[in-house]
């Protein structure tokens, strides 16, 4: 077994554990684990497909960025992110749904294994997945589409900042909070003692 | 007989199951966290179907750059849906998905 099919077999296996860790931790922090797992496992594997730029940038921005912001969450959170308020609702209807994706998307699989074909990746040019390479198609054809991904960042940055410092300030004399509409525009609640703010039913 | 890694059938079945695990988590499961971190999962697995593409019909970086811009807009959406989560705990002090229930009654 040549180190590209070593690379290939840990890194697949490493994306799958990581997977099943990801939705099947009932820890949240767990899952954040896998979610690592995963990510490392894909940019082994695209370093396997010749995809060094990716590799790096799915290392920096995904591993170093959203793992990280999603950690910073779950700590803010602290143990609330892991147990439920109550007992569910009946979970039959989730779980319908889950079968049913999972039994469409399994039946993909089978027929892609069924297939008798199989394509080989062939050789690649030279500076297939360099920074040249992708860089060049990244200010030439790209290059509008780039700018608008700067665009959608700023504006993913305001929104971030908008929504997460809530609207501390412009109703703070109202410490009481009676009906849903006040609730959007109350002020920040650090952690009341009852569980559930609104009433279960009518309001 | 070629070996698995070398075979492109071998990624668009990984990437297959990764997108189907994703997808059930993402249905099944009720911690908001949990659910975005399925997202996660979902386009992490069309990112490798890309690039395995790409390597393929790699005569330009298109399939390169398409997962540019998936972890681009991943990453905004990572930023604002926890920024939506740490709001919605804030109202309701807890990030289960069943407690959403304002718009329903």
């Amino acid at each position: 077994m040549s180190a590209g099919n070593l690379l290939f077999a840990l890194c697949s296996i490493a994306c799958l554990v990581g997977a099943l860790i990801t939705v099947s931790a009932q820890n949240p922090i767990r899952g954040a684990m896998g979610l690592l797992t995963t990510i490392f496992g894909i940019a082994g594997l695209f370093l396997k497909l010749r995809a060094e730029f990716l590799t790096a940038i799915q290392l920096i921005v995904y591993a170093g960025a959203v793992v990280v912001l999603f950690v910073f969450v779950l700590m803010l959170l602290g143990p609330d992110a892991r147990a439920p308020a109550r007992a569910g609702r009946s979970g039959s209807s989730r779980l319908l749904g889950g079968a049913l994706f999972a039994a469409t998307a399994l039946m993909g699989i089978v027929s892609l294994l069924r297939g008798q074909g199989r394509q080989g990746l062939g050789p690649a040019a030279p500076d297939h997945g360099s920074v040249e390479a992708v860089g060049r198609q990244m200010f030439g054809s790209a290059i509008f589409a780039f700018e608008l991904v700067t665009a959608l960042l700023i504006v993913a940055v305001v929104g971030a900042i908008a929504v997460g410092r809530g609207r501390q300030g412009i109703v703070r004399k109202k410490p009481v909070v009676s009906s849903p509409r006040e609730l959007f525009a109350g002020p920040p609640r650090a952690r009341p003692a009852p569980r559930r703010l609104g009433t279960e039913g009518a309001e | 007989m070629t070996s698995p890694g070398d075979v492109l059938e071998s990624y668009v079945l990984l990437s297959a199951l990764i997108f189907t695990i994703g997808g059930v988590g993402f249905l099944v499961r009720r911690n908001v966290l949990v659910q975005l971190m399925s997202i996660e999962l979902m386009l992490n697995s069309v990112n490798l179907l890309m690039v395995a593409f790409n390597r393929v019909h790699g005569d330009a970086m298109t399939g390169n750059m398409f997962a540019f811009f998936i972890i681009a807009v991943a990453a905004a959406e990572v930023a604002v849906g926890l920024a939506i989560v740490l709001s919605y705990y804030r109202l309701k002090s807890t990030v289960y998905t069943d407690e959403a229930d304002l718009l329903r009654h």
